[in-house]
């Protein structure tokens, strides 16, 4: 079970939460004008990242906010989350 | 109790206290503090079990956790019976009845034995090539007698009646053994404030200690182990921030430092107070965590190993250390490293005759130590064979030089000691994706660099020494406190860092054997690798000459290291066997995954509380109490119990739901609606967010009107659908599917967080708020009319109005809507008046003929009508064209979600499936839901589909059976007749539309 940072209520147990995919996947803003290609990939193309890995999670059980986190998936540690519409923090140094 | 096998004094039992027990049906005499394996080997038993394969005869090999054969069930009583117990952790009490496994008729006469005669021809992965033909036969003949033949005990057929609990726990430094290390960890911790918990699986803490009470006292500062240990107990317990917990094992390690533990708490007691729960699992979140989870003697592989009568050194050790027990009168030791010399030397001043030492190395001060003291010491040593069938009576030895036999001799004995060094118990380590580093010096794997913010100390970790463990467990404790404490401490993440230096040298250059003693010319029988599992060296000779190389293929293919004891006796062996057969290090050969659990758990214990009543939440509407108390039927919708059907004297739900449709149609009908989704939609952008989710056109949508909103995902299939009500200029009443809700509030969430930021707009989940009464039928408003304060004429309140208003005095919104074509209203009230309110409408309406209806009815009433269950007649590939329902998408907007993907020219392909009617030529036969719809008649199978039933009732206002379905090309299909396969033959069908009653819709405007 991991430990998950909320951004605004501190660390939680996973059950609190819910998975939501790849982060920075912005909606078109006009769907119309973007050709079939494009929209597929908006729609179904997800990074399958060895290592480190920008996601989604909601606080479901929680405060209900979405956010976003960057987890390292060959170890499961996060590296830090931060709030929607921020810029993913650079990935703390492991202590020595 | 057998004479002269019991010491006089020592070790942890109470010689003052008799115990007795029984095994097998025979009753037998231990002493309090023993367990069952203790006390049998104190009555001379030794054959404990039959082996997994072969049935072969089997002794107690080990004194703890690792055992691989003594395998029991304990019963209590026809509900409690616990199988697969190891004997060597099984804490007898008075009358504790326990019975071996595999064997029948009896352990020592066991007709499965006839395997072990036929082993030539069941070698490893025998199933997989001799019983192919026929087919069938597998599964009716060959699979079922395997399975009983090869097997262990049986699970009880009766409920579980033990109650188990769960406890989450929070501390500083998880300590995983009470041994010296662990001890040593958890006091140095304590000491510098931590909040600790020390557990340790077995009866008592001190690990090695109690098996070893008279060590040196000058290797912990002067006092003995015996006093070392009491007095470090003491302390732990006096400290308040100090959990100790015994019979508890840590079983698994999970991610961000969370250690499962499973804390046995009743089976050892003979008559367990009715309160106390039979187990506690715990989930213990730990700041740090030092595993000092000890060390495994490993068994020697030489032929003929398996006898009852031959156990390890260590194991003997214990037996005569903590339960004052002599294994035997007349033993030979065989070993491959140091340790083990003094188990013989303990044994021998017990009184036990030691005919000789067999050390499979050249001399050492080892051996010199052991002749001085009497005991003929045989080195270079081989083991050609053993004598005895339900016990060892002899022993067969020879010194091996170069390739040629010499001293060869036969030695009588009763008990044949074997040591093959130690093997550190990496397990939680490895479950923690701790990397392992093979250590050539020391021949094991030992831990590396840490995944999580654990560290090992003591034996576990390679250091071996009384002295040396305890100071590398007061070191890892007080690293362990130090970074805990720490207040700059990152979160999770592991330590890292390179692993410390292993402090032990081992004291001889080969210290102990993985892999096999070498056979020879004039070696007989086979040598076991995995006792339980009945793995024997030539299995793995097999596996590798048929070109398994991986170990991890090795292992499923002869088995080896999968049962219960997962290996913890046998996988090094395996490996190093493996290993030497392709001439390769072990390192490179790899070892098998360490999965959870370390030892067997019980499913209780992870079920906990959650099991009957309240394995899931319950949720009940308001009306609950009513339609109970009437004998509906209730029926579970997700978590709801909604009423089916309400039936009357000896009606079937058959008749019961014929007359509900017939009332609601004729008079009137009176549904609890109260499980439908409600989202309030409220701030002043929220037309425009309501514009942007759904399909439809809500610029239009004036206040106090409603409109049926359609939901799709951006891949353009339909989500949700529901009646949406406009409130006031910004708020909306959004109805949602009964299971939809939660998933569509989050969808909407999602969009207003993540996309849509910039919009003013507020979501709450209403569903519990409002309960919800659906009047419907001709007779509809005359019921309501005298109860509410609203004009609701058809003039007035025409078909989708919204108002709020009051009913009974108690305020409502009260939506004119309909889902069964009826003049209709729903009745939304606080859920604390929706039971009066109920009342007070039903009590009206018997005089206009009220009838309650349940969810079957509602079902019927909308099929008839062509309403569509979102989830029932879609299936996440149906677009709003397909359901028929593109009349609501608002062609004017530039964008909604889902509308880019519908522009895709596949959605809009003619071959789509659609949904359409479906009428049986003869009106009384129902289809089934989710039959095949074919073209033809006769279709071979396996064919493709044109599509497939979604919905089927029998209408009794129309006195015939109705259907819907997905067809292929459906609308251009209407008029012509299809088929629909059944068990029975094809069932004629024609294609309609899905409208079957009232397709003008004057009923719904009346």
């Amino acid at each position: 079970m991991l430990l998950i940072n909320c951004p605004y209520c501190g660390e939680r147990p996973e059950p609190e939460f819910v998975y939501g995919g790849q982060a920075h996947i912005a909606r078109p803003a006009q769907p119309a004008e973007v050709d079939t290609q494009h929209w597929a990939d908006y729609l179904y193309r997800r990074d399958n990242v060895r290592g480190v890995h920008a996601e989604r999670w909601r606080h479901a059980h929680g405060c209900g906010r979405f956010f976003n986190a960057l987890r390292d998936t060959t170890t499961d540690q996060f590296l830090g989350t931060y709030k929607v519409g921020e810029t993913p923090p650079a990935p703390s140094k492991e202590r020595a | 109790m057998s004479e002269g096998l019991r010491t006089a004094t020592g070790g942890t039992i109470d010689r003052g206290r008799s115990v007795h027990f029984i095994f097998d049906g025979r009753r037998y005499a231990g002493v309090g503090g023993d367990t069952l394996a203790a006390a049998l080997l104190a009555n001379g038993v030794h054959l404990m079990g039959r082996s997994f394969k072969y049935h072969r005869p089997r002794g107690v090999l080990a004194s703890g956790a690792e055992e691989p054969n003594a395998l029991v069930t304990v019963r209590r009583d026809a509900a409690r019976e616990t199988p697969n117990l190891r004997a060597t952790q099984v804490e007898i009490y008075e009358g504790l009845e326990a019975v071996s496994q595999n064997r029948w008729p009896a352990l020592t006469f066991d007709l499965g034995a006839v395997n072990d005669f036929f082993a030539p021809f069941i070698p490893a992965g025998f199933y997989y090539k001799t019983f192919k033909w026929p087919r069938r036969a597998w599964y009716a003949l060959y699979e079922p007698r395997i399975r009983a033949a090869a097997g262990l005990g049986r699970a009880p057929r009766l409920p579980d009646p033990d109650r188990y609990a769960n406890r989450f726990a929070h501390c500083d430094v998880l300590v995983v053994g009470a041994g010296p290390a662990g001890i040593a960890a958890a006091s140095a911790a304590a000491a510098d404030g931590a909040r600790v918990i020390l557990c340790d699986e077995q009866s008592l803490p001190g690990g090695s200690l109690l098996s070893d009470p008279h060590a040196a006292p000058s290797l912990i500062g002067g006092s003995s182990a015996e006093v070392w240990l009491r007095e470090a107990l003491t302390r732990l317990t006096a400290n308040p921030r100090v959990t100790l917990l015994a019979r508890t094992t840590a079983f698994g390690y999970f991610p961000h430092n969370l250690i499962g533990l499973s804390e046995r708490l009743s089976d050892h007691l003979e008559s367990p107070p009715v309160d106390l729960p039979r187990e506690r699992q715990w989930q213990v979140r730990a700041r740090e965590v030092v595993i000092a989870a000890g060390a495994i003697e490993r068994p020697l592989v030489f032929a003929g190993n398996d006898r009852p009568g031959i156990m390890l050194a260590g194991a003997a050790r214990t037996f005569l250390n903590r339960y004052g027990v002599l294994a035997g009168t007349r033993a030979v030791l065989v070993t491959a490293d140091d340790d083990a010399y003094a188990a013989a030397l303990e044994l021998k001043d017990a009184g036990v005759f030691i005919a000789c030492i067999a050390d499979t190395r050249a001399a050492g001060a080892a051996s010199e130590q052991a002749r001085a003291a009497g005991i003929p010491v045989l080195n270079d040593a081989v083991v050609l064979g053993t004598q005895g069938r339900r016990r060892v009576n002899a022993i067969e030895l020879a010194r091996l030089e170069d390739t040629e036999l010499t001293q060869q001799q036969i030695q009588p004995c009763d008990l044949v000691l074997i040591s093959g060094g130690f093997t550190p118990s990496v397990h939680l380590h490895s479950q923690s994706r701790g990397k392992l580093l093979w250590s050539e010096s020391l021949q094991a794997f030992l831990p590396g660099a840490p995944a999580e913010r654990s560290r090992s100390a003591g034996a576990c970790r390679g250091v071996f020494g009384l002295a040396q463990v305890v100071s590398d467990g007061s070191a890892a404790g007080a690293a362990a406190a130090a970074e805990a404490l720490d207040p700059a401490r990152p979160g999770v993440a592991p330590a890292g860092g390179a692993p410390r230096a292993i402090a032990s040298a081992p004291t001889h250059p080969e210290p102990g054997l993985v892999g096999a003693l070498p056979r020879t010319s004039a070696t007989h029988g086979r040598a076991f690798v995995d006792w339980q599992n009945d793995v024997t060296t030539k299995d793995l000779a097999l596996a590798l000459r048929e070109g398994f190389r991986s170990i991890e293929h090795v292992k499923r293919y002869t088995t080896t290291g999968m049962a219960t004891d997962q290996g913890k006796t046998s996988n090094l062996n395996a490996l190093g066997i493996v290993a030497r057969a392709l001439g390769k290090s072990p390192p490179q050969v790899g070892l098998t995954t360490f999965r959870m659990p370390y030892t067997p758990v019980t499913f209780g214990s992870f079920a906990g509380l959650a099991r009957g009543e309240l394995f899931d939440p319950l949720r009940r509407t308001p009306m609950y109490d009513w339609a109970a108390a009437r004998g509906a039927v209730f029926e579970d919708v997700g978590l709801w119990k909604r009423a089916r059907y309400f039936p009357r004297g000896s009606e079937d739900m058959h008749a019961a739901v014929a007359r509900e449709c017939v009332a609601a149609r004729s008079g009137c009908g009176i549904f609890d609606a109260s499980t439908l989704g409600k989202i309030e939609v409220v701030g002043k952008d929220a037309v425009t967010f309501m514009n942007r989710l759904y399909v439809n056109a809500w610029n239009s949508l004036a206040v106090g009107r409603c409109r049926y909103g359609i939901l799709l995902r951006d891949d353009g299939f339909v989500y949700d659908d529901g009646v949406v009500a406009r409130i006031s200029e910004d708020v909306f009443h959004v109805t949602t599917t009964t299971g939809g809700a939660p998933r569509v509030l989050a969808m909407m969430e999602d969009f207003l967080q993540t996309e849509w930021t910039e919009l003013k707009v507020w979501l709450t989940s209403t569903t519990e708020q409002w309960a919800v009464i659906a009047v419907q039928g001709p007779n509809a408003r005359e019921v309501l009319q005298g109860l509410i304060d609203i004009d609701i004429g058809a003039a007035a309140f025409p078909h989708m109005s919204v108002a709020r208003g009051n009913i009974c005095g108690v305020p409502m919104r009260l939506f004119r809507v309909s889902f069964t074509g009826e003049l209709g209203f729903e009745v939304n009230v606080p859920a604390d008046f929706g039971s009066a309110v109920w009342e007070a409408i039903h009590e009206r309406g018997e005089s206009h003929g009220m009838t309650a209806y349940g969810t079957e009815t509602m079902h019927v009433l909308r099929a008839e009508k062509g309403y569509i269950i979102v989830g029932q007649d879609t299936d996440g590939t149906v677009t709003p064209d397909d359901a028929g329902l593109s009349w609501a998408i608002g062609k004017s907007k530039p964008d909604f979600v889902g509308k880019r993907s519908l522009a895709r020219p596949a959605m809009n392909a003619p071959e789509r499936r659609q949904l359409v009617g479906l009428t049986t030529r003869e009106p009384s036969v129902v289809l089934k839901e989710g039959a095949q719809v074919m073209a033809q008649p006769g279709t071979p199978i396996p064919s493709r589909p044109l599509g497939h039933v979604t919905s089927a009732y029998y209408s009794a206002n129309l006195g015939r059976s109705i259907a819907m379905g997905l067809i292929a090309g459906g609308r251009a299909r209407i008029g012509q007749t299809l088929y629909v396969p059944s068990g029975h033959g094809d069932i004629a069908v024609e294609v309609t539309s899905t409208v079957f009653f009232d397709p003008a819709g004057a009923r719904i405007n009346a």
